[in-house]
């Protein structure tokens, strides 16, 4: 065996080895590298009643209820977090983003109040892999091939 | 491959594939920017924020491909100890560097409108981070010592450790649960970007992807002009002193 040829293997085991130990690692650790659970994953986990944590999925269609000052942005707002299995309410007072709508996704930070309901400190809402012009997203509403809780495709 | 080590051989074809690739990054660059601000319709969510994305997503695309040659580069000097291969290195780490800014400032621009954040600690936004401060490890620890020769293979051992961010970049976003939306344009089924979005992405892809060859030959030319200088002016030295010490001992 040559020097070169050495090395390579030497190089190829490294890597090996260094690749395993991150699989590892980060299987290991798989539960704190989510950003968010899902309110499924709520269901399935019993998290202490005073944990602070991140609870993401879509708005659930129709169940946005604005109290308050009607059109401003700032008011208490109630809706349900669902990802079509399970969903869970939630009560969120502050600056809503953007993209904020029914059928959206968002993240929601803040803990589970005792009654049951989610109290979120922040909001911030999750885009999706689709970018199209506005033409053509009217044209799929149209010809009827819109899924109107997951955008297009899936 | 090896016949492409000579570093003499590399000046000649550097030569001729220099203007090609730059005249090429100047068309695509020029062609995607004027497709992305003017001839490409705003998106019907983001508005016309969507036009951050022609900026990010080919940055980012190119953070991970220069990465990807800085390691293969590094596999190259450390098996084969090709000194082109170091000089490819230490050529090619700034503009991954600068290309992975441009992603992180590019996404946190963008996310203030579209999320509510300029910056969430997700797993595909903090693994993209670590690709940064790999970058400026590389850069460092080859800089690390007056003989650049050993600082460039310590640095190429780091750009082999951080080889492993790759894949967790990439597959991030569909590993764990992230903010940052998952890949529209490798999905299996059709791509899920409309068509009059995907031209100017790809066009300053392209673009991107010639700048960078154009600016890596430039560099990998100017360390070799640079190297050139250093032996003979350290070969002029050294008989300089040995022409100055007689006169020393005679004083």
């Amino acid at each position: 065996m040559t020097r070169k040829k050495r090395r390579l293997y030497i190089l190829g085991l490294f890597l090996l080895g260094l690749g395993t130990a991150t699989a590892l690692t980060l299987t290991a650790f798989q539960d704190n590298l989510v950003f968010f659970y899902s309110p499924t994953d709520l269901q399935a986990k019993k998290l202490p009643p005073e944990q602070l944590f991140r609870l993401g999925g879509l708005v659930e269609t129709g169940s946005v209820e604005r109290s308050g000052g009607g059109e401003a942005r700032t008011v208490e707002v109630r809706f349900r977090i669902t990802d079509l299995e399970h969903s869970v309410p939630v009560i969120y007072a502050g600056i809503l983003p953007d993209l904020f709508r029914e059928g959206q996704g968002v993240v929601a930070n803040g803990r589970m109040a005792p009654d049951g309901t989610f109290r979120a400190r922040e909001l911030l809402a999750k885009h999706d892999e689709n970018y199209m012009p506005a033409e053509v997203a009217e044209a799929l509403k149209k010809s009827g091939r819109w899924n109107e809780t997951v955008g297009t495709g899936k | 491959m090896q016949r492409f080590a000579n570093p003499g051989r590399f000046l000649r074809l550097a030569r001729a594939v220099y203007p090609w690739t730059a005249g090429l990054a100047v068309l695509c660059l020029a062609a995607g920017l004027w497709f992305a601000f003017v001839a490409s319709p705003p998106d019907y969510q983001m508005g016309e924020t969507v036009r951050i994305m022609y900026v990010h997503v080919p940055a980012a695309w190119m953070a991970l491909f220069v990465y990807t040659n800085l390691a293969v580069a590094a596999a190259v000097l450390l098996v084969w100890k090709h000194p082109l291969a170091e000089l490819a290195g230490r050529a090619m780490a700034p503009v991954g560097a600068c290309f992975t800014a441009l992603c992180l400032i590019t996404g946190s621009l963008w996310g203030q409108p579209m999320w509510g954040t300029f910056w969430v600690w997700d797993a595909r936004l903090t693994s993209v981070l670590v690709l940064f401060f790999l970058y400026l490890g590389y850069i460092a620890l080859s800089n690390a010592f007056d003989d650049p020769t050993r600082g460039g293979k310590a640095a190429a051992i780091l750009a082999l450790v951080g080889v492993v961010n790759v894949p967790i970049i990439k597959f991030s976003v569909d590993w764990w649960n992230t903010l940052h939306q998952p890949a529209s344009l490798t999905r299996l089924d059709a791509p899920a970007i409309h068509a009059s979005m995907l031209v100017p992405l790809l066009l300053m892809a392209f673009g991107f992807t010639f700048y960078f060859v154009a600016v890596t030959l430039i560099r990998i030319r100017t360390e070799i002009l640079a190297r050139r200088l250093r032996a003979l002016q350290f070969s002029q030295g050294a008989s300089e002193v040995a022409a100055a010490s007689p006169r020393q001992v005679s004083a």
